[in-house]
């Protein structure tokens, strides 16, 4: 468009340049109210899920502790044993880091992270490096003298793997993968596929979480959305008692409730519905974690199946049975289809609630109600091998994303109601 | 069927939510085949409660409904057979036109093919052939209308029901539509029941209307009948314009009545519903039927009366009037040469015929 085209205000200017400028106040004060907001997110979500991201691909234990080395044996051809000089590099650099005790820098450091990809490996670096400042020329020759499993090519592909600070293996592991003596992918061993069996797991018990919470939680919104207002008023506080409790108090409680020695059993015991040896474990296993998990999430169903249910005129239901349809099937085809929205948003939030949820299974899931949380937990704060976590912690979101994805495929995320 | 027993028959019905009040206290109607019979009456008078106990919806508590003169009470209303347009039309949001108008084929087990030549002609019927696809939601409120009037007849029903159909429309489009039904009514000869508090559409659309009031019909009659003789002073008041002088019996001879005004003018009126000398009356006058400046003998009652405003309307002009004690007398001037000389603050004289006043109850 040409200048002369330009509409002008009275005084001269470009239409757009004033409204621009009378407008850009309005829309800067409106920035600034939302900046607590954003710097908060961008602190306490944007960052640690970019760091969660980094950590996963990236560790640097070996070229932090052995740096020339790292260098060197990337340039390695992977063929027999390294050369000479390799080897020389190695024991210098392992006496090097012997004296560092900077925590993180340290030999140990680098022997775990060696020995997450080939376990048992641990103490031949420790045990090397006590020794390393001793060892001469011909160095290969005398490293394997020290101990002669650096005579086994895997261990040099391994470590060749492990000095490169960008590397996929977190990943591997977490799929139940991992790498064999000639560094390609395979299923890891029986024993140590845990990973995938618990992504499974987790994914399942959330699935008939989701579906008891939806088989529970219609009936009551819908009685909700029915009910006189002073009725409906105390069942909404009912429903929303839970979030008003503390979440360990309510999981105490559930214990107090179904424990072996717990209320229930004793009841059942008391009317003789069972003996007393044969008390029924409800508790610390995924029983418990069902419950207690059900119980937690309920409220998260109810209240946008009810913010839809309340949307709908009883006229609809009235008009369908006026025109000859039976009082189940106007239901089905009339009323069901309506609730639709609020029965998606329901699901979705306690699905991505329970895939997620960490605090109950830990009280109350014992060992076979651990759910991926638990484990991304125990490798964050127990194994320390973050790098694990993380991948895991990384696959969880994905799966959520992808779950995302399909709904907005399915049903349009904007269809989403929750009140 | 036979051509005596009417098509829907209430007998007696009474009906209390609470058990304390009653909302419709004793109605009785009949509705033959091929009427179209309105329901009229303020909001809480207890006309859509009885429209409700028809469909099903609501069941009587004392009394009997008759539907082709069987007692329905018990019958649940998918098995009733009867169409229904309701207020916010209930449209199903989450189906087509077509699917909507198709749902209560389907119930009926009507075949495919069958149903979807019922549904055009049924669309055609309300011009909205080239709508099936759409979602209600994409369609105007008098689309809307039509398509749930559609929906309503596609299934041939005895009866069809409607439920203050068009109080969400704009003026224009609801006489529109007033029309509309009126002719589909005509044409297909359906027996209509409808409900609305709109005296205009009442008086348009109808054979007869029931007027409610407080869980009783006032009167039920044709809308010339229900305009030019109503039976009590609500009626009288409820349908049309009408302006009303309070007084007192002073004598009765035959047909006649001569009341003295609150005033202290004397009035003579047709009597209507009033017992005794002595009796309190609502003498209600039509704005229309009132002239001014009558020509000598022409008129029996004449009265001196103040211009107090003037509202010019058009074809009309609407005078207040201050007249036996009254300031909100309202009359009707036809916009002609003769009454182009009516001045605010003038006084002249007006005057009435007999018949045109009526005493009715106080």
């Amino acid at each position: 468009m040409s200048t002369a085209e330009l509409t002008l205000t009275e005084d001269g200017i470009p239409l757009k340049e004033k409204l621009a400028k009378t407008t850009a106040l309005q829309r800067r004060r409106a920035l600034l109210l939302t900046l607590p907001l954003v710097i908060f997110l961008v602190v306490s979500f944007v960052f640690p899920i970019g760091q969660m991201l980094f950590s996963s691909v990236h560790n640097d234990k070996v070229s932090a502790v052995v740096p020339t080395f790292a260098e060197a044996i990337i340039q390695w051809d992977g063929e027999g044993l390294p050369s000479e000089q390799i080897f020389e590099i190695f024991v210098k650099d392992l006496a090097a880091a012997k004296k560092v005790r900077e925590i993180g820098r340290t030999v140990g450091n680098m022997a775990t992270r060696i020995n997450y990809e080939m376990p048992g490996s641990r103490s031949l670096f420790t045990s090397t490096a006590r020794k390393a400042k001793k060892i001469e020329a011909p160095y290969k020759e005398n490293l394997i003298k020290v101990n002669k499993k650096w005579a086994n090519p895997t261990i040099w592909l391994t470590m060749q793997r492990a000095a490169r600070d960008i590397t996929p293996a977190f990943y591997v592991a977490a799929l139940d993968l991992k790498y064999d003596e000639n560094g390609d992918i395979v299923r890891a061993d029986e024993l140590y596929q845990i990973y995938l069996n618990n992504f499974i797991k987790t994914l399942g018990v959330s699935a008939l979480i989701t579906l008891i919470c939806v088989v529970l939680a219609y009936p009551v919104a819908y009685l909700l959305s029915v009910l006189p207002l002073r009725q409906a008023n105390l069942l909404m506080i009912m429903v929303l008692l839970p979030f008003w409790t503390s979440l360990l108090v309510r999981t105490t409680a559930w214990i107090a409730i179904l424990q072996t020695e717990g209320v229930i059993n004793d009841m059942l015991v008391f009317m003789g519905f069972i003996s007393d040896d044969g008390r029924i474990q409800m508790i610390y296993n995924q029983t418990g974690t069902i419950i207690a998990m059900v119980h937690i999430l309920l409220p998260f169903m109810i209240l946008p199946l009810y913010s839809v249910m309340k949307t709908i005129p009883p006229t609809y239901m009235r008009a369908a049975l006026s025109m000859g349809a039976k009082p189940l099937y106007a239901y089905r085809k009339v009323y069901l289809p309506q609730t639709l929205p609020g029965l998606a948003a329901g699901t979705l939030l306690v699905f991505i609630l329970a895939i997620g949820y960490y605090i109950t299974p830990a009280l109350v899931g014992g060992e076979d109600g651990l759910l991926i949380s638990n484990l991304i937990a125990y490798h964050i704060q127990k194994s320390l091998n973050w790098s694990l976590g993380a991948a895991l912690g990384t696959l969880l979101l994905a799966v959520v994303l992808i779950l995302y994805w399909l709904y907005n495929k399915l049903i349009g995320i904007d269809k989403l109601r929750f009140g | 069927m036979s051509a005596e027993s009417p098509l829907v028959r209430f007998e007696n019905i009474q009906k209390s939510y609470d058990g304390e009040i009653l909302v419709v206290k004793d109605f009785n109607l009949d509705v033959a085949k091929g009427e179209f019979v309105t329901m009229l009456g303020p909001s809480g008078s207890g006309k859509t409660t009885c429209l409700m106990m028809l469909a099903g919806f609501e069941p009587a508590t004392n009394g009997e409904i008759y539907l082709k003169g069987k007692p329905i009470n018990k019958v649940p209303p998918y098995k009733r057979g009867i169409g229904m347009v309701f207020q916010n039309y209930a449209l199903f949001p989450h189906m087509t036109v077509a699917e909507n108008l198709s749902f209560p084929l389907e119930v009926r087990g009507i075949s495919r093919s069958e149903r979807e030549t019922r549904v055009k002609r049924a669309l055609d019927m309300v011009q909205l052939g080239e709508f099936g696809g759409r979602r209600p939601m994409q369609l105007s409120g008098g689309q809307q209308q039509r398509v749930a009037v559609a929906r309503s007849l596609v299934f041939d029903p005895d009866l069809v029901l409607m439920d203050e159909p068009l109080g969400a429309l704009d003026k224009n489009l609801r006489e529109q539509m007033q029309y509309e039904i009126k002719h589909l009514h005509e044409q297909l000869g359906l027996t209509v029941v409808y409900v609305t508090h709109d005296q205009t559409e009442a008086l348009t659309m109808s054979n007869r209307i029931a007027v409610f009031d407080d869980g009783i019909v006032q009167q039920c009659a044709a809308p010339a009948a229900l305009y030019e003789n109503p039976e009590n002073a609500f009626v009288a008041n409820f349908i049309g314009e009408n302006n009303r002088i309070m007084g007192t019996v002073k004598n009765i001879d035959g047909e006649h009545v001569s009341v003295t005004a609150d005033s202290g003018d004397n009035i003579v009126a047709h009597k209507v519903n009033i017992e005794n000398v002595g009796d309190r009356t609502t003498l209600s006058l039509r704005p229309e039927r009132v002239f001014v400046s009558p020509e000598e003998g022409s008129v029996d009652n004449v009265f001196s009366a103040k211009v107090e405003e003037l509202i010019y309307h058009g074809d009309h002009i609407r005078t207040r009037f201050k007249v036996c004690g009254h300031d909100d007398f309202i009359v009707k001037v036809p916009n002609s040469a003769k009454h182009s000389a009516l001045q605010e603050n003038n006084t002249v004289n007006i005057g009435w015929k007999v018949e045109d006043c009526l005493a009715l109850d106080a």
